[in-house]
């Protein structure tokens, strides 16, 4: 006699304590703290950190353990946490050209005021296996130098003193800056929306789509106008007090894009901008965040829309990796009820097939 | 660390005043998808994010909540959901379909009548009833501004050219209140009439598209159909093999490797107690016997 | 329709476009164009690639918007209104009932992945047809009309060839019985031998529906056969109107003789 299903709560209890006991792995093998992974897996606390959109090494290394490594996993677990934490209120917008710059490069000028500054960077070492880092290794202590802080004006503000580059868009001063984790999104979507959204969105997603602009779907003719690495103060105006309080300094790293533009009637011809901003060393996303930001500019600029890395629609409602992971997943909840709707369909659809082509047979022998 | 502390209902309170505005809105407006600011949830997307939002918004202390998934309530999903409110709302649960205030569900409608004051929560994964007909968010905000539903009906015309009667099983299309064209998340078409003037509140949360609809008690909700090939509700002809209900949604349980099979009540709960007043299917009752073919 | 319509009405313009501009940047795409066009009237609107006749022919099927001038259109109640006061709604409205829009690919106009059928049936079902066996009945009977074998009404128009697609989209505007048809380049892109019968079909239906139209194109051996007048357009200018053989056998301006005589061999 068949039985109804039970004990799916135990079912489930059961099958975490599993999850518990694989997480932790051989258990002779010393556990990994939090500690390990932000010092020695801290780009992948970086990249954490930015698309889960919030600034806590300890919780992003945590979350990583806790993934078991899974990233989208452990970006996951940050969002669900940041979603409950109370808004006192936004920052003042930090200014990167106060950066306390550790790496800063440009492709467009060979030199450029403050210098080109390699900085920690994977550029230029082979990728080789390097067994050495198996066990044991000390590596020398970093090259250091006696220099005096030396001003690094940013690429794009020496262009835009002639005139070369477009005028940083600058939103609306009355208007807040839009939130999309606090008001539904809705299209068109205004910059600062975008770039929210290309700063939460999956690496590899904006990867690909950067990728895809270079390679002619909807191209911009990018320069990598700088890139730099460092940290920067947060601060918060105090209402109170009447003055902006320091609330301490975070690591970002900014890509500018500078790209072709033709002008139009109206407009000469000049360089226009594609901005990325990352919380962290995470260079590959500010590079593509930056390539996709000018593509999506394309209705602004007047440019004709024909690839996906231009579409804001499809870009945006695409980007998120929780969102995609989610949705793609959930195929593996139970779907017995539509499949039996389907299947009863189909059984009836077959049953119609083959008695109309049983009714068609006897001509059929009749002809032969 | 900073260990966090939960709001009754996990959400916190301004996110709830918000959820209950839009709610209102949809309530305002049957059929009309509300956009609202979703949050991240702790379970993942196309989880019932949607549906849990909703139901953690409208939650009072008092309430009793069910929660079921494929009709049933011991479905794993249905299973983490009843605890997760268990937790962090200490609300009352129940299997009961009669006992319960509000009941979440993904793709069913309970099979014993609602009545006034319960509210029916659905986890909703595409809110959109032209979204695989017309991609485009802006263009289908634009077409159920207009009441513009020329293309849906060319689905349904593109049916019976080709089977001669609609082939659309699940997720059939209705027209809420004589104005909107409404998905009814991915129920089957065997419990769309149940939507019509039904006196319980019908609440649709979609969590990753952002939406959130309704259908106020008493309103006539109308699947799509043509004058001449009229909406017709599917079910399996055979009586439920535990409790012999005629009138319920069935499961098919697939029973060994040749072709041995059965059919039972997919709302566990009703199955359940027509079995405790007495009631009983017999396996054999009604063997499905496949045609033969070829 | 026409037999509905009595007498007066049709003294009136059905539609009239007054001092219409259009610029984009410093490119002036079409300069203050003023007509009237009278119901059952077929105008041909000819000229150059780069004329602005496709400009003009957006102007005034209110796809775009003029930077001066306006549009008005007589509805079918009788009262003549400015297209750009009309509400989104009442403009969709109009495009999918009084008025059809022949595009010159007919993949523009058409659902390709969709049977011929629903292609016709699709205006029907948006003004409220509800009768699955009525709309199939009209849609068999337009595509006879449009000389389209009634047994490929289930195929999609992917699987149709380059002259019946374009015939199926006539039906499609045609099934409404609009009074007023927009066509862009409607040859264009087909054969000769194909585009001799389009030609024949389109004639013979304005004139057995009374349609108004407005053709753009830059084939006067279309103009000569559809219309009953021709505006030559160059660099965004009307720069000649008047009756289709007038204009053709008898130009005035140099323009229109060298396009007369260039493209119209006697």
């Amino acid at each position: 006699m068949y039985v109804a299903v039970k004990g799916g709560e135990r079912a489930i209890e059961n099958a975490h304590r599993l999850l518990a006991h694989e997480r932790r792995g051989d258990r002779d093998v010393p556990e990994v703290t939090l500690a390990q992974i932000s010092e020695q897996l801290s780009l992948g606390v970086d990249r954490v950190m930015t698309e889960g959109s919030l600034y806590d090494r300890e919780l992003a290394a945590l979350a990583i353990k806790q993934a078991r490594g899974d990233m989208i996993e452990a970006i996951f677990l940050i969002r669900a946490f940041r979603a409950t934490l109370p808004r006192f209120g936004a920052t003042e917008p930090v200014d990167t050209g106060q950066m306390q710059v550790r790496r800063r490069i440009s492709s467009t000028f060979k030199d450029i005021p403050g210098g080109q500054i390699l900085g920690p960077t994977f550029d230029y070492t082979h990728r080789l296996l390097d067994p050495q880092l198996a066990d044991g290794f000390l590596p020398e202590p970093p090259a250091t130098s006696d220099t005096s802080p030396v001003a690094m004006p940013r690429v794009t503000d020496i262009l835009g003193r002639d005139g070369l580059i477009e005028a940083s868009p600058r939103a609306d001063a009355v208007l807040p800056v839009g939130d999309l984790t606090r008001e539904p999104l809705s299209f068109p979507a205004d910059r600062d929306l975008r770039l929210q959204n290309l700063a939460r969105a999956d690496e590899g997603f904006l990867l690909a789509l950067g990728y895809s602009s270079q390679r002619g779907y909807g191209r911009s003719h990018p320069f990598a106008g700088e890139i730099r690495l460092g940290e920067v103060e947060v601060e918060f105006m105090a209402e109170d007090a009447g003055f902006a309080v320091p609330l301490g300094s975070i690591t970002l790293t900014e890509c500018q894009m500078v790209n072709q533009f033709k002008g139009s009637a109206t407009e000469a011809p000049c360089f226009t901008r594609g901005y990325g901003l990352a919380f962290g060393q995470s260079e590959r996303k500010t590079m593509s965040m930056a390539l996709v930001d000018r593509s999506l500019r394309a209705r602004e600029l007047g440019e004709e829309i024909i690839a996906p890395a231009q579409d804001e629609e499809f870009v945006m409602s695409h980007s998120d990796n929780v969102q995609a992971t989610g949705f793609v997943e959930h195929l593996k909840l139970p779907h017995y009820v539509d499949f039996q709707s389907e299947l009863g369909l189909l059984r009836k659809l077959r049953n119609e097939f083959s008695e109309a082509a049983d009714a068609s047979s006897p001509m059929q022998e009749a002809a032969e | 660390m900073n260990a966090p502390a939960y709001n009754f209902a996990y959400l916190d309170e301004q996110t709830k005043r918000m959820i209950r505005r839009a709610i209102l809105k949809a309530i305002a407006i049957p059929g009309y998808q509300v956009p609202f600011a979703s949050r991240e949830m702790p379970m993942p997307y196309g989880w019932g994010t949607g549906g849990v939002q909703v139901t953690a918004a409208i939650l009072g202390p008092n309430d009793v909540l069910k929660v079921i998934d494929q009709g049933s309530d011991d479905t794993t999903n249905a299973i983490s959901i009843r605890k997760f409110f268990a937790k962090t709302a200490g609300v009352a649960t129940t299997t009961a379909t009669a006992d319960a205030t509000v009941i979440q569900t993904r793709h069913r409608i309970p099979e014993a009548p609602l009545h006034g004051g319960q509210v029916l929560v659905y986890q909703v994964p595409i809110p959109e009833p032209l979204r695989f007909l017309e991609p485009r968010e802006t263009e289908t905000r634009r077409m159920h501004a207009l009441g513009e539903y020329g293309l849906i009906h060319v689905k349904l015309y593109e049916d019976i050219a080709r089977f001669g009667h609609i082939a659309t099983s699940y997720a059939y299309p209705v027209k809420v209140n004589a104005r909107y064209v409404m998905d009814p998340s991915p129920t089957p078409k065997f419990d769309n009439p149940k939507m019509d003037n039904c006196p319980a509140l019908q609440l649709f949360g979609a969590g990753r598209e952002k939406r959130i609809y309704a259908i106020p008690p008493h309103t006539s909700v109308l699947s799509l159909d043509f004058e001449d090939h009229p909406f017709t509700r599917y079910r399996f002809d055979a009586p439920c093999a535990l409790c012999g209900a005629e009138d319920s949604y069935l499961d098919e349980i697939v029973t060994d490797d040749r072709g041995g099979r059965m059919f039972v009540c997919s709302d566990t709960d009703y199955c359940e107690t027509r079995q405790s007043s007495g009631h009983r299917g017999s396996e054999n009752a009604a063997p499905h016997k496949e045609r033969a073919h070829g | 329709m026409a037999e509905n319509q009595d007498a007066a009405a049709d003294d009136q313009p059905l539609l009239i476009a007054d001092r219409l501009s259009k610029a984009y940047g410093r490119l002036t795409a079409c300069r203050d164009v003023s007509f009237a066009l009278y119901p059952g009237e077929v105008l041909a609107i000819v000229g150059e690639s780069g004329s602005g006749k496709t400009t003009l022919l957006q102007l005034l099927s209110a796809q775009l918007v003029p930077n001066a001038g306006c549009v008005s259109y007589r509805m079918r109640d009788g009262v003549t209104r400015d297209l750009a006061a009309l509400g989104e709604a009442e403009r969709r409205f109009l495009f999918r009932t009084d008025w059809g829009y022949v595009h010159q690919d007919p993949a523009q106009g058409l659902r390709m992945a969709v049977s011929a059928g629903a292609n016709v049936g699709e205006r029907l079902m948006a003004v409220g047809w509800n009768h699955y066996g009525r709309i199939r009945d009209t849609a068999s009977s337009w595509l006879e009309r449009v000389e389209i074998d009634v047994g490929r009404i289930d195929d999609a128009p992917r699987t149709y060839s380059g002259g019946m697609r374009q015939r199926l989209q006539i039906a499609r505007n045609l099934v409404t019985e609009p009074r007023l048809v927009f066509m862009d380049e409607p040859t264009g892109g087909l054969d000769v031998s194909v585009q001799a019968r389009l030609l024949d079909l389109m004639r013979n239906l304005v004139s057995e529906l009374g349609l108004a139209a407005i053709v753009v194109t830059h084939d006067l051996a279309v103009a000569r056969l559809l219309s009953h007048r021709v505006m030559v357009m160059k660099g965004g200018r009307v720069i000649e109107t008047g009756l289709t053989d007038q204009v053709l056998d008898d130009p005035r301006e140099p323009y229109t003789q060298l396009l007369v005589s260039s493209i119209l061999p006697a």
